[in-house]
């Protein structure tokens, strides 16, 4: 006798949560039922990142280089599931080498990107670099994981939380590391993820007054239209490139601070 | 044109003491100082003006484009804000202008600055470092005349922070591969570049030194009030002996500037200026792939907590907003006061700013010269009166204004809640908002309740507070027991709508390079 299996229902990732579409909407893909995300989903995503944010921001470099190498291990672990939902092994062991890879460099990046600054007088002078805050992903359509991943990970290990809006053709293998991400000690709402269409769903990302940043990797079509959008609250439009991997895609993401203090007796 | 100078009557004299009519000071019995300096009751200052014979200014001036002055189609006359003189008559950039200027750029950009060594071009720009220290005084003459900031600020901070800007970033131009590990850097192209008229000169060198240095060409906008040190610059170049087209000026108003931002040869664009006009920019490149830098408006908190050295706290206080007459986008216009030292600080406050001489920006003397244009004196005018109206109180010390020109005696606001124009809005000018907190995490909420977030000020003994507060504070500078220092190689630059990259330092070389990887 052969048993029926367990469905998943496909569902959204937001403030730590699985919950449908506000919308009640799907959509087909691949052979699934998958939430739909709207208008509202985005603000419900925003508002759920920038209470997670700080917190996030605030872990040590240590802390949040573990926690995303804990990432690593969750998606290892779930590797076969995944092959399945990209274009294979290949691309999966591509993500967690890239996850592996940008965990590390969590507490390095203030030493690499910041410094001290010789000023000329009796000030003690030093750069930091910090998190912009709330960014925006519009991840590319392919390849499925290893994009989002390639997307994914530079605002994160900067400390920031982010609105993710995934492949729209190939969403599954998003919705399987949100899973791996919710059971990985990323806290809640620092990575909400959004299933649906992102002609739909850019715009309203791109012109929310709470959004520091946007990535436009994934933005098909108008991403003309998105920047001027962006322009509203200065947001940091970046194009991402949807196979880089370095620092260098971090500090795009990331703000410099600069203290200034008087050295006497 | 001279002759201005050694009029006495043009010279600012405190009022006697005794006519003041300032409140009398509440200081706590703790809190008053053990010897209070008194101010005699008739001292005055004798006149110590600066010759202005050492700049000679052309009755007219062109546009420089390709190493040569093109004769501009339409001309518009700068003054001197002290007193309405006026200087020269400038041109007003066409789109035609901008056109000759941006193909300059281009051809002395492909015709061998961008392939020439960095070495040779770092020499260049030490020529151009040397040149400005040789010939500061001259500079800062003509920029407190064309400005209206007092000439100790030019002579002391503009001028010495230009020429070492240029120094700072001429050691860059050979070693810029040392600059971003695993990059290959390469020049930009052509850089347009639009900036303010609260620090002319140096404003040009924070946009032109680190341009150059990563083998770009520059057409650059000066203010429209403020063209004439952009305008001897150019003298600068020519001596300088740098090839034609690698930096070229083009004058005018906003019109200018937008033919700029619009032009298709341009490839990127880096604006200071207020933030209403840097999202105009921002909007108009959206879908160009045009690069972008932002340095734009601020409102910045300088917090004061009770164990602050008082007295070091309102030079601070003062210096974050009245220096350059509050023109300055990082300024201090907010003062957050803890509670407990808000009577005898505001108190001190008061007294010192009684002893600011506001007058001639040519007199050495001068603490607060004169505001920059009457466009801006109106807005001014309209902020603080929507501050008296919004229900804050007023205090400016007993000062009499000059006639003529543009002048606003230094206010500060007190009983000001922060949902008042004067303490969400960027005034620029010398104006003060005085509000109250009682614990860190309070002066933090209130501090970062901006939309900008351009540089903040703390005031404390307490190290670990220090940082506390400087790892929460959303800004980019943090003055902590100092404020409104500049370095060429410190980075400086806004967090949320201040705008966005940084000039100064390493980080400054950026906004100006390409990377192959």
């Amino acid at each position: 006798m052969t048993r029926l299996p367990v469905r998943k229902t496909y569902k959204l990732y937001i403030g730590g949560a699985f919950p449908r579409s506000e919308s009640g909407r799907t959509y087909e893909a691949e052979g699934q039922n998958v939430a739909r995300a709207s208008r509202k989903d985005v603000r419900d995503a925003v508002r759920a990142a920038r209470a997670a944010q700080p917190g996030w921001a605030a872990a040590t470099a240590y802390n949040r280089g573990q926690v995303l190498y804990r990432l690593a291990e969750m998606v290892e672990a779930r590797a076969a599931e995944f092959a399945g939902l990209c274009s294979g092994r290949e691309e999966v062991e591509g993500a967690i080498d890239r996850i592996v890879w940008y965990a590390g460099w969590a507490d390095k990046l203030a030493q690499v990107l910041g410094g001290s600054n010789p000023v000329a007088g009796p000030y003690f002078n030093f750069t930091v670099p910090e998190s912009t805050g709330v960014v925006a992903v519009l991840a590319p359509e392919a390849p499925p994981l290893l994009g989002l991943v390639t997307r994914l990970l530079p605002p994160l290990v900067g400390g920031n939380a982010v609105v993710a809006v995934v492949s729209e053709a190939r969403p599954l293998a998003a919705v399987e590391l949100a899973e791996a991400i919710a059971t990985s000690d990323v806290p809640g709402g620092v990575v909400n993820v959004l299933t649906g269409f992102a002609a739909e769903l850019g715009p309203w990302l791109a012109s929310h007054m709470d959004v520091n940043a946007i990535d436009l990797c994934g933005a098909d079509g108008d991403a003309a239209e998105l920047e001027r959008l962006a322009a509203e609250n200065v947001k940091r439009v970046v194009h991402g490139a949807a196979d880089a991997q370095s620092p260098w895609e971090v500090g795009a993401f990331l703000e410099l601070k600069t203290v200034w203090h008087p050295i006497g007796r | 044109m001279g002759g201005g100078f050694g009029e006495r009557a043009r010279l600012q004299v405190p009022a006697p003491r005794s006519d003041l009519s300032e409140p009398e000071p509440v200081v706590s019995e703790l809190d008053k100082p053990k010897r209070d300096l008194e101010v005699p009751g008739d001292w005055t200052y004798a006149s110590a003006p600066e010759s202005r014979d050492i700049v000679r200014i052309a009755e007219r001036y062109g546009h420089f484009v390709g190493g040569e002055w093109l004769e501009p189609a339409e001309t518009y006359e700068t003054i001197a804000p002290r007193d309405e003189e006026p200087l020269a008559a400038v041109g007003q950039g066409t789109r035609a202008d901008v056109d000759c200027a941006v193909a300059a750029a281009r051809a002395a950009y492909a015709d061998g600055w961008s392939s020439l060594s960095g070495s040779e071009r770092a020499k260049y720009l030490f020529r151009i470092a040397r040149l400005l220290q040789e010939r500061s005084r001259e500079f800062a003459v003509l920029e407190s005349l064309n400005g209206g900031k007092p000439i100790k600020e030019s002579r002391d901070v503009d001028l010495p922070l230009a020429a070492a800007h240029f120094f700072y970033y001429a050691g860059w131009a050979d070693k810029l591969e040392y600059a971003f590990p695993n990059r290959r850097p390469r020049p930009v192209g052509v850089a347009g570049q639009i900036i303010p008229w609260n620090f002319p000169l140096l404003m040009l060198a924070w946009k032109v030194a680190p341009a150059l240095a990563c083998g770009n060409t520059v057409v650059l906008k000066p203010a429209e009030t403020t063209p004439l040190s952009a305008l001897l610059f150019c003298d600068v170049l020519r001596q300088a002996e740098l090839p034609p087209g690698v930096v070229n000026i083009v004058t005018g108003d906003g019109r200018t500037g937008a033919a700029l931002v619009e032009h298709d040869g341009v490839d990127k664009i880096a604006f200071t200026g207020s933030t209403e006009v840097g999202k105009g920019i921002q909007r108009r490149l959206a879908g160009s792939g045009k690069r972008l830098t932002l340095e734009l408006g601020g409102k910045a908190a300088n917090i004061v907590f009770d164990d602050a050295a008082l007295d070091q706290a309102v030079e601070g206080i003062v210096n974050g907003i009245y220096f350059n007459q509050g023109h300055v986008c990082c300024a201090g216009s907010r003062l957050f006061v803890q509670e407990s030292i808000y009577e005898p600080l505001v108190a001190k406050l008061q007294r010192r700013l009684s002893t600011l001489r506001v007058g001639d920006p040519l007199d050495k003397n001068t603490d607060i010269g004169a505001i920059n244009s009457a466009a801006q004196l109106e807005k001014i005018r309209e902020l603080v009166a929507s501050g008296e109206q919004e229900g804050a109180e007023i205090y400016q010390p007993p000062c009499t204004l000059p006639e003529k020109g543009y002048w606003f005696a230094p206010t500060v606001f007190t009983n000001v809640a922060q949902s008042y124009r004067i303490a969400q809005e960027e005034i620029f000018g010398p104006v003060l908002s005085v509000l109250t907190f009682r614990t860190p995490e309070e002066a933090i909420e209130k501090a970062n309740n901006t939309p900008y977030g351009l540089s903040a000020g703390v005031w404390t003994e307490k190290g670990s507070r220090i940082l506390w507060m400087a790892q929460r504070l959303r800004a980019g500078v943090v003055w902590a027991n100092t404020y409104n220092r500049f370095d060429p190689s410190s980075p400086f630059g806004g967090y949320k709508e201040s705008g966005f990259g940084r000039e100064g330092g390493r980080h400054g070389l950026e906004p100006y390079l390409e990377f192959d990887r």
